[in-house]
């Protein structure tokens, strides 16, 4: 009898220990790994993404599902893909992150494409806007945005409005060769004919650049430069008078980035472009955004990256709310796929099939608003899909 | 046309106020110092605090990125880069080098990653119409003039006072001219710190231009390189024809045939080296 009892009491004593370790591991925090650029020529972006995901956690807490969230940031300076890959390697292995997240530019996103395939982790990404990004691993999905939907509606806006001849001027890479063979298509089937040239990565220098587009003597110049270049160009632009030989300034959202664009002074305005955030969009939701940003940031306004963050972390909630806490790559996938919400932006949707974004693309212009400059929107386009159709 | 040929003229005057210091220091005590573009930026921010911190009107930021980097430039030249003169040049090498990491961190800890904007005063900004197809960059006139100026200086400096004719002398032959009783060391401190100033000068000059980041020193290294080596050392004749060649170059090179505009530099260096190795004016090596 005292045998069987003690054995009793071991299976019992082992059982709860079972028990207890099994609820352990559902308490585990989960990790996310931020990877974007701190240092270097695309610091802003990466400020900007962390501003915005230390927001989201601020507001909505820092436990969802019954698992609290760690963010582990690192910088990937920006300019070098070998770090970044590297760093999601060391994220997911050593750190045990269960998501990889943020990706400044294209080239840092296909870096550590195939580190998320391998391991079948979850990669949000919430900046870089190339088209072709999420087929590069199928555990991709997007926040941001992609080039062709963002430069489709002010191609079809500079037809309409009775422009002939456009000068294309984007930077040779990814998102700019998107921007300009979007434009460059859709322009000439509206009977347009369009002329132009690509400025490097790395070191650019915009004057011969821009004083070749007004040798060329076009209706207008269409930029895209990365976030955080616009003002070198706007510089350019304007010393070289541009606008006063008639010639008008379109673009992107990334020229006048929100970040920089109240630095730029008078030479900005007028500038229209589409993209699918201002800090001006007229609703609550992003007033309340762009307020507590700027407050726990010191003023800082938030950019278009920034809204690619928070809306990056307002995806893994909402995924994690339905998978009940597990972040397992294939149910990540399929519980974000068909996901729409609300976001300081608009309505925002992720497409099942492409797991990239569709939403409203808007035609700004940049205006002086209680002293300070500002993408004012004055048209929409509804649900525009992420190859801008 | 005429206004590419401009815009490079403005880009090479710049260049040679960069790299000159870098001519001389290295003609002289044969000093390979990668730092030199520190002090450029050095230059540049001191202009952008100044200007943008304390709304100093931005020709008196000019002098004042002057003396700040010629000062820096000395108090190094004494305490750190007089103890390596007479080291092999791959100590100089790693010694300069571990300067512009550390003025690299240094910089984007205190001002920040970003790029430097600065609002011209209005009487610098714009452009004037001469005729059809040239149009000339008032800021960019302003760059050459300045340059020009103070190219005369130099001139004047080097060949018609003492103190020139003491560094002409050690940049022929040091031993010599100190064997003449000639201060070397003295005359070595000073034109560093001279040097490292009109690097200063030419950074907040080319604020504007260059884009100026944590990146400056490595981002331009390259050019001052070229300039020096295509230029020869120790004449002002030599970089300031290589600077302009290398400013038309390039500017023209991105505007004709922006594919491959980065590239242009870099071929008319090996061109010019095949050429004349010993550098445009350059006298073949004696030592």
């Amino acid at each position: 009898m005292k045998i069987g009892f003690s054995l009793h009491a071991t299976l019992v004593a082992v059982a709860m220990v079972a028990l207890l370790s099994s609820g352990a591991s559902a308490q585990q925090p989960l990790k996310i790994g931020l990877i974007v650029p701190m240092t270097g020529p695309f610091a802003s972006t990466g400020k900007q993404v962390d501003a915005a995901v230390n927001l989201y956690l601020a507001e909505h807490g820092d436990v969802v599902a019954g698992r609290k969230i760690e963010v582990l940031l690192r910088d990937d300076t920006g300019i070098a893909p070998e770090t970044t890959k590297r760093l999601a390697q060391e994220l997911i292995t050593n750190d045990h992150a269960e998501i990889i997240a943020g990706f400044g530019l294209t080239p840092l996103a296909f870096a550590a494409a195939p580190v998320a395939t391998e391991a079948k982790t979850p990669m949000v990404v919430m900046a870089a806007g190339t088209l072709v990004i999420p087929q590069k691993s199928p555990y991709i999905v997007r926040t941001s945005f992609a080039l062709p939907q963002q430069t489709a509606p002010i191609a079809l806006w500079a037809a309409k409005h009775g422009m002939k001849k456009v000068y294309t001027l984007v930077t040779e890479y990814g998102p700019g060769i998107d921007a300009e063979t979007t434009f460059k298509t859709v322009f000439t089937a509206s009977g347009g004919t369009v002329d132009g040239a690509r400025v490097p990565l790395h070191n650019p220098d915009y004057a011969p650049f821009i004083q070749r587009a007004k040798d060329d003597k076009p209706d207008a110049v269409f930029i895209f430069v990365p976030s955080g270049e616009g003002s070198a160009v706007m510089k350019q632009f304007a010393e070289r008078g541009l606008a006063k030989a008639g010639i008008k300034l379109i673009g992107t959202g990334d020229v006048v980035d929100d970040d920089i664009l109240d630095s730029m002074g008078d030479s900005a305005l007028g500038t229209i472009t589409s993209h699918f955030y201002s800090a001006a969009h007229p609703s609550a939701e992003n007033k309340a955004f762009v307020a507590a940003f700027e407050k726990a940031n010191g003023g800082m306004r938030p950019n278009f990256m920034a809204v690619g963050g928070y809306d990056g972390m307002a995806l893994i909630y909402q995924v994690l709310k339905k998978t009940g806490g597990s972040a397992d790559g294939d149910k990540f996938i399929a519980a974000a796929e068909g996901l729409s919400w609300t976001s300081p932006r608009g309505k925002i949707t992720i497409d099942p099939e492409t797991r990239d974004v569709v939403q409203d693309v808007y035609l700004r212009k940049v205006e002086r608003v209680n002293g300070h400059l500002y993408n004012v929107e004055f048209d929409r386009v509804r649900d525009v899909h992420p190859d801008g159709k | 046309m005429l206004t590419v040929l401009f815009d490079g003229i403005a880009t090479g005057a710049l260049l040679f106020m960069l790299a000159l210091g870098l001519s001389v220091t290295l003609g002289i005590m044969n000093f390979v110092n990668l730092a030199h573009g520190a002090f450029a930026m050095l230059g540049g921010y001191v202009a952008v605090v100044l200007l943008k911190g304390w709304g100093v009107p931005l020709l008196w930021c000019l002098p004042a990125a002057f003396l700040i980097s010629a000062a820096v430039g000395m108090v190094l030249e004494r305490t750190l880069y007089s103890r390596l003169y007479g080291a092999s040049p791959l100590d100089q090498v790693l010694f300069t080098i571990g300067i512009v990491f550390a003025s690299m961190a240094m910089a984007s800890y205190f001002m920040g990653a970003q790029h430097q904007i600065i609002q011209l005063p209005p009487f610098l900004g714009g452009q004037f119409h001469v005729f059809a197809g040239f149009d000339v960059g008032v800021y960019r006139l302003f760059l050459i003039v300045v340059c020009g100026l103070i190219a005369l200086l130099l001139h004047i400096m080097l060949t018609r006072t003492r103190f020139g004719s003491q560094l002409r002398a050690s940049v022929d032959n040091a031993r010599v001219a100190r064997g003449m009783g000639i201060d070397v060391d003295r005359l070595f401190a000073i034109t560093f710190a001279v040097g490292s100033g009109l690097a200063g000068l030419a950074g907040a000059l080319g604020i504007e231009i260059l884009d100026l980041d944590p990146t400056f020193p490595v981002k331009f290294m390259v050019y001052f390189l070229i300039v020096v080596a295509v230029g020869g050392t120790g004449t002002l004749g030599g970089p300031l024809a290589a600077s302009l060649v290398l400013g038309i170059c390039d500017v023209a090179g991105k505007y004709y045939i922006s594919e491959v505009g980065a590239f242009i530099i870099y071929t008319v260096m090996v061109v010019m080296l095949i050429v004349r190795p010993q550098g445009l004016f350059g006298r073949p090596a004696v030592r």
